[in-house]
């Protein structure tokens, strides 16, 4: 790839012309590209139209009541109900809507900041250590990344259940601490943000390696940890599976599951409907802020994990 | 790029105080207790579960003991004929759903990065949107665009004279495997078009000097330079399938066409909790990680050879 990228160019440049040629080939293709630009531009519209148009719907169909939505098309207005709607989530079950936004948070924010950590320190420790058996260990990482959430989560609930732990936080809290790509992004953020020099440098200066990662190489990841923490944070507040196995009380919900419950009375009583999408909407608002103020760190986690 | 080199350079790490297995132990140690705990331990339990099974004495009276009978559970599982043909819903699902979902976000990706697209900024945003959605959240809005009565899709099908029930038992595959497409497709377009942006663009400028039209260059340039990225984007949508579960269990609530064992994953759950049978439980779920386990592993030994190639 290389030799194909210095020997094409230089092969022009021999002719003299390459200054003078390139940017008229490039006028000709950009006007026999008018179509082009047209067409390419269109197809970007409706592959993002598809993407936007149900989000739109549910914005749309939150402002209406149970006549409204099931009596006027889909996007135009009915009587304008959004605020009823929301108080209408709000006082259900005596506000347990707002507790299971809550539970999500306490459980993502766990999830995110604490196994994030753990995922970081692990990376660290595989990039910036030697030891014995380092590669097989790693490779066991690995293997817990190939492994499907859904496969241990009746495993684990069976473990639960034998120490008495199903139906507690802890029942979700300790599962999502444990993050083997978070720990395989880690030593790859790790190897490419904290230079060998720097630690091997403090370590002269007399720190210890806690001291080194905590005043070095933690800050020097601080980019990495956000994404991993971001991801994590994710995929805790999408998970499905192991709270509505794990969890029977009502109060300890996370909002996921809340609202599918809630989707189940909506289907023989449709006056739950605009709850489940008036709910809906409010649970995806805090991820959507997230998405939008830290576009920067999950365009970045994302690349990372492509790269291998 | 430049600290990679810097990680490189010190090719005889001698192993300094501090650097050692005592310093590693310190970092690890968290991790690897709730690996313990959370991978580890219910896989190994399960795999000792699932060789046993509960059995009642004589006609049936008496208390249920536990008895070991090898392979009997998995044998079990693999005869029944729900758990198979919900493994065969799961294949053709994969059927529809990768190529769909990949074929989109490779063309989307090559379209984002051709030179007369604008506005990158905006449509990357918009595409990546439905993955702010969590799957739960997306299941219901797609069970109220696929219900008659409510949804505009019905509606506007209907007015153009096609007459078309999402949910029933012919299409209510095809409709999960939408709102697979919708989750999915916008993220692994940004994972392509960042690896597209990598391509040297000297590359493209000399095949377009050399009158390669823009179609061709992304078929025979872009494309085959973006094959290591595609193959981790396959390795990872295998695994992902195999999770099938949150989708349809929440459309499960709006149709009959979904049964409670309708994917491998949902057998497991019906399993365990209508059933009561957790012997068989285990055994499904470790028969879902062997087979997340094989795949992964012919996914990476063929993405290999081909980039080799």
């Amino acid at each position: 790839m290389s030799t194909q990228t210095l020997t094409r160019p230089r092969s022009h440049a021999d002719e003299g012309t390459t200054a003078k040629r390139a940017p008229r080939g490039n006028r000709t293709a950009r006007q026999g590209s008018l179509a082009g630009k047209f067409t390419v531009n269109g197809l970007l519209i409706i592959g993002s139209a598809y993407m936007v148009v149900p989000v739109v719907w549910l914005l749309f169909a939150s402002t209406k009541n149970t006549a409204d939505l099931y009596g006027t098309s889909a996007y135009s207005l009915g009587h304008f109900a959004l605020f009823e709607n929301i108080a209408a989530v709000a006082g259900q079950d005596g506000g347990v809507f707002f507790r299971w936004m809550g539970n999500s948070v306490l459980y993502a924010g766990v999830g995110a900041v604490l196994g994030g950590l753990i995922s970081v320190m692990a990376g660290y420790a595989f990039d910036k250590f030697e030891f014995r058996g380092k590669d097989s260990l790693f490779g066991f990482v690995l293997v817990g990344v190939l492994i499907p959430n859904t496969a241990t989560v009746l495993p684990m609930y069976l473990l639960a259940s034998l120490v008495g732990m199903t139906n507690t936080i802890w029942a979700i809290l300790i599962p999502v601490l444990c993050n083997p790509f978070g720990v395989y992004l880690a030593r790859v953020y790790a190897a490419s943000y904290v230079p060998n020099e720097t630690l091997e440098a403090a370590r002269m200066d007399g720190a210890g390696p806690i001291r080194s990662f905590f005043s070095l190489g933690l800050p020097m990841m601080l980019p990495g940890y956000v994404t991993i923490a971001l991801f994590q944070f994710i995929g805790v507040w999408n998970n499905f599976m192991l709270p509505l196995v794990m969890l029977q009380n009502q109060q300890l919900l996370p909002v996921s599951v809340g609202i599918s419950i809630w989707q189940g009375y909506a289907v023989p009583q449709p006056d739950f409907a605009p709850m489940v999408i008036t709910g809906s909407l409010l649970s995806i608002l805090p991820l959507l802020a997230a998405f939008i103020m830290l576009q920067r760190f999950w365009k970045s986690g994302l690349t990372a994990g492509s790269v291998k | 790029m430049a600290t990679s080199a810097h990680t490189r350079t010190p090719r005889r790490r001698r192993v300094a105080s501090g650097t050692g297995g005592k310093s590693a132990a310190l970092f690890l140690v968290p991790f690897f207790a709730v690996f313990a705990v959370a991978m580890v331990a219910p896989v190994i339990y399960s795999i000792g579960l699932s060789l046993f099974a509960q059995q009642k004495s004589g006609l049936g009276f008496g208390e249920a003991r536990n008895a070991f009978v090898g392979l009997d559970n998995y044998l079990q599982v693999l005869a029944s004929e729900s758990f198979v043909s919900g493994l065969a819903r799961l294949a053709l699902y994969c059927l529809i759903y990768i190529p769909g979902m990949v074929g989109g976000a490779v063309v989307l990706a090559l379209l984002l990065d051709a030179t007369a697209a604008r506005m990158r900024k905006l449509f990357q945003l918009l595409l990546f949107l439905p993955h702010a959605v969590p799957g739960v959240i997306a299941a219901l809005i797609w069970a109220y665009l696929y219900t008659p009565g409510i949804s505009p899709l019905v509606q506007a099908l209907a007015g153009g004279g096609i007459q078309i029930n999402f949910l029933d038992a012919h299409m209510v595959l095809p409709s999960i495997v939408n709102i697979g497409i919708w989750e999915w497709t916008g993220y692994n377009v940004i994972i392509l078009f960042t690896a597209l942006q990598a391509v040297p663009r000297e590359v493209l400028e000399a095949a377009r000097v050399d009158g390669a039209g823009e179609i061709r260059m992304a078929l025979n340039i872009k494309f085959p330079l973006v094959l290591p990225a595609l193959s981790v984007i396959m390795l990872f949508t295998i695994i992902g399938t195999l999770q099938l579960f949150t989708e349809p269990s929440i459309i499960g609530k709006a149709t009959a066409s979904i049964t409670s064992t309708w994917v491998p994953n949902m057998w497991a759950y019906d399993a365990a909790f209508v059933r009561h049978n957790l012997n068989q439980a285990a055994a499904a779920s470790i028969i879902i990680a062997a087979l997340a386990a094989v795949l992964s592993l012919v996914v990476t030994r063929f993405s290999s050879r081909m980039n080799k190639a």
